[in-house]
């Protein structure tokens, strides 16, 4: 590097910090990369966090990945902020991950995952008990939800094996009449479902909050046994006697994860990625806006920010 | 492989008895082995071989122990990712960002990027240089056709990423080809090498290029290298040695030294079929696009899988013919600088001498000027852009709604009767008599060698603990090449009667060849459901090109005196046909059924996508759990079943050709 293009830096750096008042001497003026992922939620969420540290005075970066690749950018420093890593479909690599070392937890997002069996409205009509999932034991109701390949079982698609999730198992402690079908991608996924709600046919499958879905789509979540956390450990609670996870799914955490330099790079940026919350209702809004009334991913975090001044300057300690 | 001999019968035994006895061996082992030797059917888990743990652990020492004593193996790749990465810049900046100062959102832009008619026109320039103005404007259709439909900015950035892969790729290609085909050596040691580079499936090896070096569009270019390399070494290789002997005792008698030789003698001469490698590295490169956007090269590949996840099927496939686009422009306008051979210079200035060059200069920076002052000069103009809309998703809505019942039927008779039947018959088979039986016809093909190979190769994959959904990537793959050979096979032979339609049905292979599978994979899932049915689609559409690529190859290269021999001797149409036609092009034909099987496996990680329970899917799992050993496992045996066939049908095709007494000459 040149020495002129460095005293550039050095004179950019103050200038932004003059003018932002904020980003400390010692935060580096190097851009902190945020990862974009392949969903509307995480879109969001991200350029939220990167709106709020260009404010504070941060230089930002965008940068493209996979949701579980990322990891090894995070790992080696190239990627600095992933804002969403979901409890259910992420914890085996984040955990590996942060057991490295290099990664670390920035605390939760304030979302919280909501993961369930769902099932459009019109199903109810052929199985009235619903949305308690006691109706489903019923062989009728279970063959209103039947294939051919399934019959007379129920069919249950579930998400790819890769998120968990235990519905084989649940399936078998509560002794429902379903088969578990397991879908090989979130995309995939939502396809069957677009397919079955256009005909108005049978589907019952694993949807997740917050997404564009529950809002498009008319219809409810099963009713399991509450979960709690002897469920899953304890094959005495609950209704089965010898098997756990006879309840419904937990709620799962939204994680901030990121490099562990982060800390020592950015202090100040640091700070504010662990105080960035947002909860549901807010989130499943703009998603709403994003997906379904045809705005952009900017229009909506630009409204978000110009609505929510008092909040943001909160993190950045203004 | 082809050297050693082939073992006949003993003598006063018929031919067929040697298969007989093995078969019936087999079948015995089938039919009462279970009890006697479960570990026949079934490797027992606890003698399997750790082999994923071993890998693992090599990886971590790679990653992060592995030094030459001055620097670090992550050095060293870190050192190429930054030589790598250089052009890439450069290549961006001038095509998309345009040249900035700093990084990030502090970046100040110093230039713009080119003006969207600049690099429209050099292009189109570029097309009339090499093709004439039919190519000129084939080509400025295309990147019209991406400025029209809004793609611009995501195509550059993919167009930045091909423009850097695609020189090393051929570059690289080229070099190790000179060196196989120099040293015998080395030829015989990268063989396996470049087969595995080709079959294994990129995921299960993206986790450690990540770390190697570092995240971002490099890996992606490194991943596009691993991939899209192979042919380019393979052809170069072959195409050397076909370069007729007198060209080089010419070469020799004028005193040429060694460089000379090959860089003003060989490679000049072998120049066409140098030019068939350069085309299968693009269209290679751009098959990786989507793979790339996951890890950080953006572009039309991550339009195309948010699209597909917003279900905007229009957008999906808008982003997609963006690919296809770009593969058809830079494809015709390698192929027509390699017809275009060397023209002796024009005597003259500088402008005389490049008028093409000049000319896209002059475009360029008249665009950049005007740029400046109109905004629609420098960016295609949002007021302008075209859309599809929700139309496919209405469309894919009415198929949906109309005849989902229609399809759910066939797809049903499919599953009951071919595709579940089969599938429960190979999972019941003995691994240890597969290998018997695939060893002897290995021995009966080519020889011992082969043999042994066809052995090993199966109890390895048994041994790791794969056996099973190897099974389940047979059966799915193998379906799949079947019916893609019967889709093929006749389609081939109709195009290559008819020249106006294999003009149509090319343009139809190389899309499918191009556009992402996911596009078409997600309205296959809403007509079929997840599942087997859907994954065996989205193979059968991938792997039917080289089946129709190869029969018509082969079928347009028959010596037409024999064809003319046959009519004069009184044979139907239909007797030149089979008699005479498709005999003479069986090896070509089998070289297509290699292609298919090649192609068919290669779809593994996206049926995974799905549903499937096959090896893709063991690749996909172990990407999510970052466990790099059981990926390459799985990987690995990917690579195992497409070797085996592969050496299967190449022994297969040789005594082919042997039998009708074709020379090797016509490979």
């Amino acid at each position: 590097m040149t020495r002129t293009t460095k005293a550039m830096r050095v004179l950019t750096a103050s200038v932004l910090a003059m003018t932002a008042g904020l980003a400390q001497a010692q935060d580096s003026t190097d851009p902190i990369k945020l990862t974009l992922h392949d969903w509307t939620g995480q879109l969001i969420t991200t350029r939220l966090m990167g709106d709020v540290l260009q404010k504070a005075g941060y230089n930002v970066e965008y940068v493209q990945a996979d949701y579980l690749a990322q990891f090894a950018g995070l790992e080696t420093g190239d990627l600095h902020v992933a804002m969403e890593m979901w409890e259910t479909t992420g914890r085996d690599a984040m955990d590996a991950s942060t057991a490295t070392g290099k990664t670390e937890v920035f605390g939760p997002t304030g979302m919280k995952a909501k993961e369930e069996w769902w099932y459009p409205t019109y199903m109810k009509e052929l199985c009235p008990g619903l949305p308690n999932w006691e109706a489903l034991k019923d062989p009728a109701c279970a063959e209103a939800f039947s294939t051919a390949e399934t019959a007379p079982k129920g069919r249950y698609l579930g998400g790819p094996v890769t998120w968990g999730g235990f519905d084989d198992e649940r399936v078998e402690a509560l002794d429902l009449p379903f088969e578990v079908i397991h879908a090989g991608t979130d995309a995939a996924l939502f396809a069957e479902l677009e397919s079955a709600y256009q005909r108005k046919a049978p589907i019952m499958l694993w949807i997740y909050a917050p997404h564009w879905a529950p809002a498009k789509y008319e219809g409810e979540w099963v009713e399991f046994p509450e979960y709690t956390a002897e469920c899953y450990t304890d094959p005495a609670w609950g209704s089965n006697p010898d098997m756990a996870y006879d309840c419904g799914k937990p709620f799962g955490e939204i994680w901030k994860v990121g490099w562990a330099g982060v800390k020592d790079k950015w202090p100040g940026a640091y700070d504010a990625i662990k105080a960035f919350t947002i909860d549901n209702d807010e989130m499943g809004k703009m998603i709403t806006e994003v997906d379904l009334d045809g705005k952009t991913v900017e229009e909506v975090t630009d409204a978000w920010m110009a609505a929510n001044e008092d909040r943001w300057k909160a993190w950045i300690g203004q | 492989m082809a050297d050693a001999p082939v073992l006949s019968p003993p003598r006063g035994l018929p031919r067929w008895a040697g298969w007989g006895i093995v078969l019936l061996a087999c079948v015995a082992l089938w039919l009462w082995g279970a009890k006697a030797a479960p570990w026949a059917f079934e490797w027992p888990r606890h003698a399997t071989i750790p082999a994923a743990r071993w890998i693992t652990a090599f990886t971590k020492w790679l990653l992060n122990d592995a030094s030459f004593g001055l620097f670090t193996f992550q050095d060293l790749t870190r050192f190429i990712a930054a030589v790598i990465d250089a052009p890439y810049r450069v290549v961006l900046s001038v095509l998309s960002t345009g040249f900035l100062d700093g990084q990030g959102s502090a970046a100040v832009q110093i230039t713009p990027p080119l003006a969207w008619i600049a690099v429209l026109a050099s292009f189109a320039l570029l097309g009339l240089w090499a093709g004439g103005r039919g190519l000129a404007a084939l080509v400025a259709a295309c990147f019209l056709f991406i400025a029209v439909f809004g793609q611009w900015q995501s195509a550059m950035v993919t167009l930045a990423s091909i423009l850097v892969a695609v020189p090393l790729g051929v570059l690289g290609g080229l070099m190790l080809g000179i060196l196989a085909w120099r040293h015998r050596w080395v030829s015989r040691a990268i063989r396996p090498v470049l087969d595995l580079m080709q079959t294994i499936p990129v995921f299960a090896y993206l986790v450690p290029i990540l770390f190697l070096f570092g995240f971002g569009p490099t890996a992606a270019v490194v991943a596009t290298l691993i991939y899209a390399m192979p042919p380019m070494t393979r052809v170069t290789e072959l195409a050397l040695a076909r370069v007729p002997s007198e060209l080089s005792d010419l070469g020799h008698m004028v005193g040429c030294t060694r460089r000379q030789m090959m860089w003003r003698v060989m490679v000049p001469s072998a120049r066409e079929a140098l030019m068939v490698g350069v085309n299968q590295v693009i269209m290679l490169s751009l098959n990786m696009v989507i793979i790339a956007s996951m890890i950080g090269a953006g572009g039309l590949g991550f339009d195309v899988l948010s699209a597909l996840r917003r279900l905007d099927f229009g957008a999906g496939l808008e982003a997609g013919f963006a690919i296809v686009a770009l593969a058809v422009a830079l494809d015709r306008l390698s192929q027509a600088a390699a017809a275009r051979g060397r023209r002796p210079a024009v005597p003259g200035g500088v402008v005389a001498r490049h008028p093409y060059l000049i000319a896209a200069l002059a475009v360029i920076v008249v665009a950049g000027v005007a740029g400046l002052l109109i905004p629609a000069i420098q960016s295609y103009p949002e007021a302008l852009q075209l859309s599809t809309g929700t139309f496919w998703s209405r469309v894919v809505e009415w198929i949906n709604v109309n005849y989902f019942d229609a399809l759910e039927a066939v797809k049903n008779f499919f599953l009951l009767n071919l595709l579940i039947p089969f599938k429960r018959f190979l999972l019941g088979l003995p691994w240890l008599g597969v290998a018997a039986l695939l060893a002897f016809a290995g021995l009966r093909l080519g020889g011992w060698r082969l043999a042994l190979l066809n052995a090993a190769l199966v109890t390895l994959i048994a041994v790791t603990g794969q056996w099973e959904k190897a099974m389940i990537t047979v059966y799915l793959c193998g379906i799949s090449v079947v019916i893609a050979m019967l889709i093929g096979l006749p389609v081939g032979i109709l195009a290559a009667n008819s020249d106006r339609l294999w003009s149509w049905v090319r343009v139809i292979i190389d899309t499918l060849q191009t556009l992402p599978s996911f596009v078409y994979l997600m309205p296959a899932v809403m007509l079929f459901r997840v599942g087997d049915f859907t994954a065996m689609i989205a193979i059968v559409a991938f792997a039917v090109a080289p089946a129709i690529r190869y029969t018509v190859l082969g079928l347009k290269g028959v010596d037409p005196r024999l064809i003319e021999a046959g009519r004069a001797m009184g044979c139907t149409e239909g007797q030149i046909l089979t008699r005479i036609r498709l005999k003479l092009a069986l090896p070509e034909i089998l070289l297509g059924l290699n292609q298919t099987i090649m192609f068919a496996l290669s779809m593994l990680v996206i049926t995974a996508l799905v549903g499937t329970r096959d090896l893709g899917q063991e690749v996909y799992i172990a990407l999510t759990k970052a466990d790099p050993g059981r990926g390459l496992v799985a990987g690995l045996a990917v690579a195992f079943i497409a070797i085996i066939a592969d050496r299967m049908i190449h022994a297969g095709a040789g005594a082919a050709r042997a039998r009708l007494g074709l020379g090797e000459a016509r490979a």
